[in-house]
């Protein structure tokens, strides 16, 4: 009997239902002066003098900043690399700006349409320079720098991999397939914004911040090193926060700003992202190019692999990641699931002037499985062979791990034939071929697509240490408490923010003590509650925070069995924990509640030895290499020739992440993770001119899924769990992102193929003018990068 | 800039504020009513967070003055259950996770609550059309439907009221 597995409904959900979410939005403060940021209409432009005297004499405006009114503060992500180049980020632009919506001046009014007015009132002196606003643009010969320290706007370059053998695979392979695959700029997009209320407090002497956050101690950090003052001095508090999806795992400048000027005015301080600032002047992701070149034997086996990754990731490096973090994933992990003998890779991140990058969902494993499924499609035309058979050719097979891949990673157990096998079946049960002739005949396009991949998950500080980050994340520590009533406190440094973490970790502890999880409350998201750690984000949640919970919650429980023990007048070794109560194996009438045996250690300390008295408690930390989750995605796309209007009509993932903490949980996470692929893949992407001004600003131009864009999702298990992981379990908060743009690309080139032999899309999004273009162009087909 | 007195009649009760003519629906229910169940997503009207029933219908209060609603019967989340019953939605919200962050659900629900008003037999197919008018980063919609549809037949009494959005007692065998 476990608790793990079970779909035991979410904890949080009735208030929020209820309407009484705490959302950093919904908190008010006596006294709170509300925060509007000036911001740059240019993507480039010296800065001359700013004028704040008439926004300061709009009455209800308490105060503006500027950068060198607040001592021109910074945060400094920092690679100890000698190929990066280090940008610091200004809280506010000193003297220069270098993206459109860099925010210059913040003004401080009573009510939140004051401090708009005001803004409108600042005078600000800009002398407009030339702008790179592509990739293209910023390695131009003679381009304009976007930091002057950085020759060719390269902030890194970095080649991981050179297998000296390469180029002889390459002279004697029997075909040799090559790729540009280009993947859109996008917005991480939660429903919430970002949203900060820093106030001073007095009785402390600390500024405590409501932050929308999914990383509370490293925002704390940021405080800390941007305004020179000790970590104690700040605690972050992370409330009820609606979405993250990496957008939220680095710090911002705006809310660290804030914590400045609540510690200058000593008054509650407060900044609500709108949905302008949301999409213009946070951070994007995403925006990658590969060049590629694979050599295959005449088999379908892949032999060798060459890739140039080009990362356009915006104005600078986002604290504490730095801009590296999409070039060094593509770089490390493009080979993926395949066996590749022979590997060379280059990942370069070009500064231009647009908004900096986070790591947005998936990071760059959406683009890397792109590449990958586009490089096994197209050897499979090259060589005459079936696609999914070139795919199990290569792929890892069962019997074969752990595998060593040629980038130096160690795959875990996963099933990625058996998951491919799986939907395969699946695919052709239901009918979906059939399907796929009746569209075709009714004089649409159609197509299947499939997608093989794993994800690595819960990169722990064995991993990330790789990246010589200067900030190295990694390891989490939970602390586990029961109280004199028996019920039980979790404190963990991860922080979700929609998972149900409240839940899945009382399923967890909940199995370790023999209590209920309704007895179990987790407490997360406040710096001054729990230990240091990491937050969430990059599928790490459930298996470091909570393998640490588990460990400290076996702490506890070898506590309850001594005390138990020496009540029961048994051995330790002898007594289980099950139902709410201590009970010695094998004798049904030996037997304590847990809550009595609480209520002796800490009332009635007198009563125990010295090693059982005061408190039941552990604290422990978790700190894993990492574990891959894997899935194969399918999908059937119809296409209006016509409009070029591409709709889903059936989508399965068969999934593996070992061992299932909540199945209900795990699939919402699955079809908000496709339906975000899915975007990528047909319908998002920032847009900016040459100017580099942005045509993306509304959700009228940057067109998120609606429900009627996306079709029922099928979700299938498989369980294979991880011997990297304490519970079993493996990420999974982005897989369905993952796979998804590569199985529908696949999709949309089979329905092309059949249309129209030799047509082929490279690049996501895939708008209806790239489906007009590929039927309709002339020969040759012109494959044009994304951006 | 001049104030004007408003009435507006929120979930049954009246309630009178002086605001100026600029100041935004969804902002009085927030700062001057206290009712911050309703959430903003866009400020432009695209992404339905805000939504709330005026008169019946659905609006979005984000892109709608308070001026506008002077007089009118306005329902909002904190409307929906009735003391500590949960709406036949919030219940089936809750039973089929028909949320993860939170953060569009009080605009789903009441978009929802104006399609099963509107069409107390709604298929699966129409209510994904129905709520395209609101966006949700977290789900991909499906349980939101299902709950939706699983509200639609409870409220027709077809079908009994689950004791499910409680925990289990007995763990996974």
């Amino acid at each position: 009997m476990t608790w793990v597995g079970a779909p035991v409904p979410r904890t949080q959900d009735r208030r929020m239902l209820l309407g009484r979410g705490k959302f950093t939005g919904d908190l008010a403060r006596t006294g709170t002066l509300h925060a509007a940021f000036v911001r740059s209409p240019f993507a480039a432009a010296a800065l001359g003098s700013i004028d704040t005297s008439a926004a300061l004499a709009l009455p209800g405006v308490a105060a503006a900043f500027t950068a060198a009114d607040l001592g021109d503060p910074a945060l400094l992500a920092v690679l100890e690399r000698p190929e990066f180049v280090p940008t610091p980020l200004p809280l506010l632009a000193i003297g220069q700006v270098r993206h459109v919506g860099e925010p210059v001046a913040v003004v401080l009014a009573e009510d939140p349409y004051t401090a708009e007015d005001a803004i409108e009132l600042v005078g600000v002196d800009w002398s407009p320079q030339p702008v790179v606003a592509s990739l293209a643009a910023a390695v131009a010969p003679d381009a304009a720098r976007v930091h002057q320290q950085a020759p060719g706007n390269c902030l890194v370059d970095l080649t991981m991999f050179d297998d000296e053998r390469l180029d002889g695979v390459f002279a004697a392979a029997p075909a040799v397939v090559t790729a540009t695959v280009g993947s859109g700029r996008l917005a991480a997009l939660p429903m919430e914004g970002r949203a900060c209320l820093a106030e001073w407090d007095e009785r402390d002497q600390q500024v405590v911040m409501h932050v929308s956050t999914q990383v509370p101690h490293q925002v704390r950090s940021a405080v800390a090193q941007a305004f020179g003052v000790p970590e104690h001095r700040v605690r972050v508090i992370a409330p009820d926060v609606g979405g993250g999806f990496g957008l939220k795992c680095v710090a911002g400048r705006e809310e660290v700003a804030l914590a400045g000027i609540a510690m200058r005015l000593r008054r509650p301080v407060r900044w609500v992202e709108d949905r302008q600032e949301n999409l213009t002047a946070s951070f994007h992701g995403h925006e990658q190019r590969y060049q590629v070149r694979a050599a295959f034997g005449p088999d379908g086996r892949i032999l060798g692999l060459a890739a140039e990754v080009d990362c356009d990731v915006g104005a600078y490096s986002a604290f504490p990641f730095t801009c590296a973090v999409e070039p060094l994933m593509a770089v490390t992990e493009l080979p993926g699931i395949y066996k590749v003998p022979a590997y060379r890779a280059r990942g370069r991140a070009i500064a231009t002037h647009k908004a900096p990058t986070a790591p947005y969902r998936g990071v760059s494993r959406p683009q890397l499985v792109l590449v990958m499924e586009r490089v096994m499609e197209k050897a499979a035309r090259e060589l005459g062979l079936d696609p999914l058979a070139v795919r199990r050719r290569n792929m890892i097979s069962p019997g074969e791990f752990p595998y060593t891949s040629c980038n130096g990673i160690t795959y875990d157990e996963g099933s990625y034939a058996e998951s491919l096998d799986l939907a395969e079946k699946r695919v052709t049960e239901s009918g979906w071929p059939g399907e796929r002739d009746r569209l075709r005949a009714g004089g649409q396009l159609a197509g299947i697509g499939y997608s093989c991949f794993s994800e690595r998950t819960a990169y722990g500080t064995p991993t990330m240490s790789q990246r010589r980050m200067r900030m190295t994340p990694g390891y989490d520590t939970a602390s586990v408490r029961m109280d004199p009533s028996g019920e039980v406190i979790v404190t963990t440094g991860t922080c979700g923010h929609g998972q149900g973490h409240e839940t899945t970790f009382a399923q967890i502890v909940a199995d370790r003590l023999g209590v209920h999880p309704g007895q179990v409350r987790l407490r997360q998201g406040d710096t001054d509650l729990a230990s240091y750690g990491w937050g969430t984000w990059g599928s790490r949640s459930i298996v470091i925070g909570g393998g640490a919970a588990r460990r400290a919650a076996d702490g506890v429980a070898a506590q309850l069995r001594q005390v138990a023990a020496r009540l029961l007048e048994a051995n330790a070794a002898d007594i289980e924990l099950a139902g709410g109560a201590a009970r010695v194996r094998g004798d049904a009438s030996a037997s304590v509640p847990l809550g009595e045996l609480a209520r002796i250690v800490h009332f009635q300390a007198h009563r125990l030895p010295e090693g059982l008295r005061y408190g039941l408690e552990a604290r422990e930390t978790f700190d894993p290499p990492g574990t891959f989750s894997n899935a194969c995605h399918a999908v059937l796309v119809a296409i209006d020739p016509g409009t070029g209007e591409i709709r889903l009509r059936r989508y399965l993932v068969v999934e593996d992440c070992g061992v299932v903490i909540n199945p209900v949980i795990v699939d919402g996470q699955v079809r908000g993770g496709v339906t975000q692929g899915v975007a990528a893949a047909l319908l998002e992407q920032v847009r900016y001119d040459p100017d580099g001004q942005p045509g993306s600003a509304t959700l009228m131009d940057y067109l998120a899924p609606t429900a009627a864009e996306i079709c029922p999702i099928e979700v299938v298990h498989l369980e294979t769990p991880s011997a990297f992981s304490e519970t079993g379990a493996k990420g999974m908060g982005e897989g369905g992102t993952i796979g998804a743009p590569a199985a529908v690309l696949s999709a949309v080139n089979d329905a092309l193929r059949d249309a129209r032999p030799g047509a082929e899309i490279d690049h996501i999004p895939v708008c209806p003018w790239d489906i007009h273009a590929a039927l309709f162009a002339p020969e040759p087909l012109a494959e044009r990068s994304a951006g | 800039m001049d104030k004007y007195d408003i009435t507006l009649i929120v979930n049954g009760r009246s309630s009178t504020v002086s605001v100026e003519p600029r100041k935004l629906l969804v902002d009085v229910l927030r700062e001057d009513l206290g009712l911050k169940g309703t959430h903003i997503g866009c400020e432009h009207g695209v992404c339905g967070t805000c939504t709330v029933l005026l008169k019946g219908r659905s609006i979005r209060s984000c892109i709608t003055f308070a001026v506008q609603a002077d007089g009118a019967e306005i329902r909002t989340v904190e409307g929906l259950a009735n003391g500590a019953d949960l709406h036949p939605l919030q219940d089936e919200f809750w039973t089929k996770q028909g949320l993860q962050c939170g953060y569009c659900t009080p605009g789903m629900l009441m978009r929802a609550c104006e399609i099963i008003e509107q069409n107390p037999d709604p298929s699966p197919e129409q209510v994904r059309e129905g709520i395209a008018s609101n966006l949700c980063r977290c789900t991909g919609y499906q349980f939101i439907i299902e709950a939706v549809c699983a509200a639609a037949g409870r409220m027709r009494g077809e079908e009994q009221r689950p004791d499910q959005a409680t925990m289990p007692t007995e763990a996974k065998a």
